[in-house]
């Protein structure tokens, strides 16, 4: 176990090292440098700006530079923030991106879970139809428009109120989450549902729900400890990859609920080449994501008894 | 099949029991999903107020951007500018009618190659030191030195040896600034500057306390913390990328006259619709509009207003070595189809726009009255049969039988690609000039532009200051901003006679000069001065905008209370609603 | 099978041995049914399935004919008709060439008076339209008021809605910093309907007074002769006289922003859309079973070597590195956009397949029928054919039918943030951006490109729900 572990985590920073190298190529070969601006400057101040963030130095020279200093944890200064450290941003912002994703995912698994149940047990009767046909916009409708009209529809809703129940956007409160997390997770949750559903009426059929029915066992019984908790393995294992789709497609909610999230600031920094923050913030992602994928497969390990993790 | 009968003959019990127990799950979750909710509120903070509230005092607004840059030598964008210009102040300030008025000076002498400014006694730092003559020394040196490479460093060259010390030819300390005392500021000038007095109100020319700056080692104007004010506002909370806090800084020297006790940014959002949708929830108190929701606005019945921002687009060519843009028979076809009014009236669509004729704005002062009234532009109707001849004869003149495609460098902005493909679709239609549309994000499309790769950039200028000049040496062949590298010795000597002449009406004639030059010469096709269109709670008065310096100013802004009827208000402050161009 | 097991309880045989010979048993009288005949036999009998294969017929005749048949350039702007939705087409008056107005200057209206606040200021007298209203212009003149003189300028205001009892005077269309120019002209985005303009004096600082005057003002569509011949609505100019009438070009579906033919660009759209979503997912689809295959046949440490690059290249964070590819392939002049989505898409998918591809190779290579086959003499051609490729390729087919509908939603989402296909180039994503801004004003322009969006991603699910209900060689036994 330990060895796995290990091994899994020795990979881990190989990868990380390997989305390191590539962002730092891909990022200095983009043509245009964050040091461009408006108004143009002179060939002095110019070449004083570069020799400020090191930019004058060979690119070998400045990838093991960066290199260095991200085995320390410093990924720079930031060229548009030009105060502010590459760090902290992160710490800011992946803090609020991180508390969407969770109450997305949140809203998504019970949702998902409970709506599958709940359409197999009515299988092809009315909840069913209807559940599955929201299932189905839910899978087929891009995000964006999902967040554009969510935010209609709370603008409507508090008007029809006379008072605001949910805001508009930004970040703060509690109710200022709800909305925006409810339409991350609309798409993840109609996957779900769906995969609770075939699991649900996979397992239906089991061999072993068959003896338990033969034995006797009351039909609730059957329902809750056999047939639920079975259905929910696959799901379970989904959730990984999940999150990792949610952290990263919250740029879409971000955006349009103005959320002070990584992922919003991510597109504005590639908008303005600021390659510090680009590299951190892939770095950091392709880290986290690193590591969830590790902890789910562990936690796999522990919960179905059918995985050995050698 | 007997499986299947016995699962029906069940089917009815085990739906119930089923569905309690799915129901008893789902509350278990939403109570789950209720303790999460709670923990993620311990983790974030409180909500936001309402736009406006006239029992503190405090305007909520949002920004389109964090401040990327609170330091005045450094800062090159508007935001900051924004936020600089309510929390700092320069020797001279625009007040509600745009004109100058004492800022730290209370009393000035502007020569023809000197000048020398009396500080007021109460202007204090937010820390309560006195302001002096040094804090400004101070500053202008930093930003004019090599070192601190800061983009805006230009603005300070009227100031003797300024040019040499940014070019590092002399040390910092070699600038023609000293202090006669700690209250009294003398500078020499590199030549005569007509408008030197304009550019004092400039974020370049404020003071930085030298002790302060030090002390932050390298941090200075990172934080709230980070900074000293001497503005009528101080920062109060500043948290990166969601919200920038102003209140009221009891230490200035005029806070008597100063009525708002807090302009909170609450939100920073670049997406018009989710800002329009904060105001309409009453979550901000304004918000600009765009084409698309122009209706909106409509059927709520706001009350619209119109500003001038001060900003002019055109169409700049290359005249590089090699370009076909250098011929001025094609680039005489192009100016022949350019109809700008078109242009604002179909595809922009907002109203305060309007249809470029000159590179000279309308609001900028001439002698008298406006530059334009003054010297009006000279105008081009669209004739697509002259423009025709003239693109024959530039394909003569140029030996090709087939004009090759001419390549469209534009930015990734909404505006800039319904212009690009507006402007395709015309010479395409008009003259059958086929256009590649090269559309970049910000920093590629300026090195595209510092490299020279593009036969047409869709590019802007906004003003830096309030004279014809920030528009006019634009085109001069040292100007580094000068993109298209367009060298023309007749209107190099008229920006020459412009800028060095003390005398209006001779440096207004030169100015005329240039935007006949640039109209004859099609040096540029201007397409339009940008306008915007916004709205803003009615209870909020007092809100300056201008095209040059603080935009929008709320310094002399108030908040009315509800129900109290707003021309009493107007009669009580007659001059405060100052709203439409700026003026000196 | 014995006797026994044939005869009920009472001893008496139900069932009597059928006398036929052993080798009779063994033919097979119905006709053998091929792997692709099975997996389209229950294909067919899936409804959902064969409506989305329709369906996504259904969108490459529209894509690829669509064209051929509405003959609407896509990027023809018509700029009398921007944002129209759809309906029967418009009509209009012939009209005579817009010719630019002096406008109206009041050489003997007072001077301007700074000293004169707003609140002392009266609305202009007068106010009257000068010549017909049309699309072209709206012409307003007015009278300075005698009673209260020392205006600055003048603000115009237009609204759809008459301005009572709110004073909501609307959109501040006009502003003139000249008191003796008494005259407006209006031109901005005129639309055939009725218009209340209002007009009210300025001070020398801009503030406005209470007062303004309004006028109600029914502007007519025109068109001018000459813009008829151009844009193909009439054959000469000579046979159209003003005031007659003249049809507009028709638009089914509407107008964008621009004026373009909706219908037009969701077809031009459909094939930078379907193009990206279908030749990506074939093209890495492809790239990955290559490398799988690579994998699983070489085995051993090439193995280990080629999966383990394949695993870095999967923690690449994906819509991040796809913007940052996006970004770096970079889009030269006059281009697309669509290369450098490709590319970027390609380099960042084909881990999937190719893991998937290599573990069913892996997993094949050691099934006992394989094993069975190499017994009874098959050679490695037979082993291919008969039993790899069938077994691989359900799946890849699979594969393939849900990488579509991810790919489409990728282009979709980056042309919603800004880094998708270059315009003028239409795609259902760029659309669909555009689209969303108008969403209250002019829904046509979201809800068509949308729908489309939508149900080719709906039809490539259920078809690939249905495909692997068909294909998969282990569902085969079920059901």
């Amino acid at each position: 176990m330990g060895r796995y572990i290990l091994r899994r985590l020795v990979q881990g920073v190989i990868t990380v090292w390997f989305i390191a190298t590539a962002t730092f190529f891909a990022m200095h070969n983009v043509p245009g440098d964050p040091l461009q601006s408006d108004k143009a400057v002179s060939a002095e101040i110019r070449a004083n700006l570069e020799a400020r963030y090191g930019l004058d130095k060979p690119l070998m020279e400045q990838y093991f530079i960066y290199l260095a200093n991200m085995a320390q944890g410093d990924f720079g200064i930031s060229f548009t923030q030009q105060n502010r450290e590459v760090n902290d941003i992160i710490a800011e912002h992946f803090r609020i991106s991180a508390a969407l994703g969770i109450l997305a995912i949140a809203f998504a698994a019970l949702g998902g879970i409970l709506w599958g149940a709940l359409t197999a047990l009515y299988r092809n009767r009315l909840p069913d139809i209807v559940i599955m046909l929201l299932v189905i916009l839910g899978i087929s409708v891009p995000g964006f428009v999902f967040a554009g009209l969510g935010q209609l529809g709370v603008v409507n809703l508090n008007a029809a109120l006379g008072f605001t129940l949910f805001p508009v956007g930004g970040w703060g409160t509690v109710s200022h989450m709800i909305v925006p997390a409810l339409v991350l997770g609309l798409g993840t949750m109609a996957f779900l549902t769906r995969l609770m559903r075939s699991s649900m009426l996979e397992i239906a059929n089991a061999d072993f729900l068959r003896t338990a029915r033969a034995k006797g066992l009351p039909a609730n019984r059957i329902f809750r400890k056999h047939q639920l908790r079975n259905a929910i393995l696959p799901v379970v294992t989904v959730l990984g990859p999940s999150i990792a789709a949610i952290t990263t497609g919250g740029f879409v909610v971000e955006l349009v609920f103005a959320i002070p999230g990584l992922g919003r600031y991510f597109v504005q920094a590639v908008q303005q080449s600021d390659y510090t923050v680009i590299m951190g913030t892939t770095v950091f992602y392709g880290a986290f994501l690193v590591f969830m994928v590790i902890v789910v497969d562990i936690i796999y390990g522990f919960v179905d008894p059918r995985v050995r993790l050698e | 099949m007997a499986e299947g009968a016995v699962q029906a003959g069940s089917r009815a019990p085990l739906d119930r029991g089923a569905l309690l127990q799915l129901l008893g799950l789902g509350l278990a979750g939403v109570v789950g999903l209720g303790a999460l909710l709670a923990v993620l509120a311990l983790w974030t903070g409180s909500g936001a107020a309402d736009g406006v509230d006239a029992a503190t005092g405090t305007v909520t607004l949002a920004l389109s951007e964090e401040p990327p840059q609170l330091d005045a030598t450094r800062t090159t964008d508007q935001v900051s500018g924004r936020i600089l210009g309510h929390v700092m102040e320069g020797l001279l300030r625009y007040d509600a009618r745009n004109r100058l008025v004492p800022g730290v000076a209370e009393s000035w002498e502007i020569g023809e190659t000197s000048a020398s400014f009396r500080l007021r006694a109460d202007a204090v730092w937010s820390n309560g030191e006195p302001i002096t003559a040094h804090d400004f020394i101070f500053a202008w040196r930093k930003a004019l030195d090599p070192a601190n490479a800061s983009q805006y460093a230009f603005i300070l060259y009227p100031l003797k040896n300024g040019e040499a010390i940014n070019r590092g030819q002399l040390p910092p300390s070699a600038l023609a600034a000293r202090a006669d005392g700690d209250r009294t500021l003398v500078v020499e000038l590199e030549r005569p500057v007509p408008y030197f007095a304009k550019l004092l109100a400039f974020p370049t020319y404020f003071p930085i306390n030298e002790t302060f700056y030090r002390s932050r080692e390298g941090r200075y104007a990172a934080d709230a913390e980070d900074l000293l004010y001497n503005g009528p506002f101080t920062i109060a909370r500043w948290v990166h990328g969601a919200s920038v806090r102003l209140e009221k800084n009891q230490r200035y020297w005029n806070a008597d006259a100063i009525r708002l006790n807090a302009i909170d940014y609450a939100y920073i959002t670049s997406d018009a619709n989710a800002s329009l949708n904060f105001y309409k929830d009453g979550k901000i108190a304004m918000t600009g509009l765009n084409s698309e929701n122009l209706r909106d606005a409509l059927q709520n019945r706001w009350n619209i207003r119109r500003f001038t921002d001060g900003s002019v687009f055109f169409m700049e060519f290359n005249y590089r070595e090699g370009r076909l843009t250098r011929n001025w028979h094609l680039r005489r076809a192009m100016q022949l189809v350019n109809d700008p009014a078109e242009l604002v009236y179909k595809v922009i669509k907002v109203p305060g726009n309007l249809p470029g004729a000159s590179l000279f704005p309308v609001w900028l002062k001439g002698v008298r009255g406006y530059f334009r009234q003054e010297y009006p532009a000279p105008t081009t109707r669209v004739n697509e049969a002259e423009a025709r001849r003239h693109l024959q004869l530039a394909k003569e003149q140029l030996g090709l039988t087939e004009m090759p495609p001419l390549v469209m460098l534009t930015g990734d902005s909404d505006s800039a690609n319904k212009q690009s493909e507006y402007y395709q679709n015309v010479f395409k239609r008009r003259l059958g000039l086929d256009i590649k549309i090269d559309r970049q994000i910000f920093k590629q499309r300026l090195a595209k532009m510092t490299s020279g790769e593009f036969d047409i950039v869709m590019a802007g200028w906004g003003p830096d200051y309030d004279d014809p000049m920030t528009f006019g040496d634009l085109f001069a062949s040292w100007n580094e901003n000068n993109r298209g590298r367009y060298a023309n010795a007749e209107l190099d000597a008229a920006v020459d006679t412009a800028r060095s002449s003390m005398d209006p009406k001779v440096r207004m004639d030169a100015m005329a000069e240039v935007q006949r030059i640039l109209h004859e010469d099609a040096v540029v096709l201007v397409n339009y001065e940008r306008g915007s269109v916004y709205v803003a709670n009615p209870q909020l008065k007092g809100v300056v905008r201008r095209a040059v310096g603080t935009d929008p100013d709320f310094t002399h802004a108030w908040i009315e209370a509800p129900g109290q009827p707003s021309d009493l208000a107007a009669t009580e402050h007659p001059s405060a609603e100052a709203e439409g161009h700026a003026g000196g | 099978m014995s006797e026994a097991d044939m005869t009920t309880g009472t001893g008496v045989p139900s069932f009597a041995p059928v006398p036929t010979s052993a080798t009779e048993a063994q033919v097979i009288s119905r006709p053998s049914l091929s792997y692709w005949q099975d997996a389209w036999r229950r294909l067919k009998a899936n409804r959902r399935a064969l409506i989305s294969l329709w369906i996504v017929v259904g969108l490459l005749l529209f894509t690829v004919f669509g064209p051929f048949v509405w003959r609407v350039d896509p990027d023809d702007q018509d700029l009398d008709q921007i944002s129209k939705p759809l309906g029967p087409a418009s009509v209009a008056t012939v009209a005579t060439a817009f010719e630019p107005w002096a406008g109206v200057y009041n050489t003997l209206g007072p001077l301007p008076d700074t000293s004169v606040a707003a609140d002392r200021l009266l609305a202009p007298a007068e106010l009257v339209a000068v010549g017909e209203a049309t699309t072209q212009a709206v012409r307003l003149s007015w009278q300075p008021n005698r009673t209260a003189p020392g205006a600055s300028g003048w603000r115009v205001y237009r609204n759809l809605y008459h301005p009572a009892p709110d004073h909501a005077l609307g959109l501040p269309v006009g502003e003139i910093l000249n008191p003796a120019e008494t005259g407006f002209e209006d031109r901005l985005d005129l639309e055939p309907r009725r218009y209340f303009y209002s007009v009210l004096a300025l001070d020398a600082w801009g503030a406005e007074s209470s007062d303004y005057i309004t006028l109600s003002v029914d502007v007519k569509r025109v068109i001018t002769a000459d813009e008829a011949v151009a844009k193909g609505l009439a054959d000469d100019a000579l046979e159209l006289a003003p005031g007659d009438s003249v049809e507009l070009a028709f638009h089914p579906l509407g107008t964008d922003y621009l004026g373009r033919d909706m219908l037009a660009r969701l077809m031009h759209g459909a094939r930078v859309s379907l193009f990206i979503g279908i030749v990506a997912s074939f093209v890495y689809v492809a790239f990955g079973i290559l490398y799988g295959a690579a994998a699983g046949f070489a085995g051993g440490r090439v193995d280990q070597l080629l999966m383990r690059f394949a695993d870095f290249v999967v923690a690449l964070p994906f819509l991040l590195f796809m913007i940052l590819f996006r970004i770096l392939f970079g889009v030269e002049s006059g281009d697309s956009g669509i290369a450098p989505m490709l590319v970027a898409m390609v380099l960042l998918s084909w881990p999937a397949t190719a893991r998937l591809v290599r573990g069913q190779i892996l997993q094949i290579r050691e099934e006992g029928y394989v094993g069975a086959a190499r017994l009874l003499g098959a050679r490695s051609a037979w082993l291919v054919m008969r039993h790899m490729i069938p077994n691989t390729m359900g799946v890849i087919l699979v594969t393939l039918t849900f990488a579509v509908p991810s790919a489409i939603f990728t282009e979709a989402f980056l042309s919603f943030i800004g880094m998708g296909v270059a315009p003028p180039t239409p795609s259902w994503g760029s659309m669909c951006n555009e689209g969303l801004k108008t969403m209250l004003t002019t829904p046509h322009e979201l809800i068509a490109p949308a729908l489309f969006i939508s149900i080719t991603v709906l039809a490539f699910n259920l078809l690939g729900d249905g495909l692997r209900d068909a294909l998969d060689a282990r569902m085969r036994s079920t059901e």
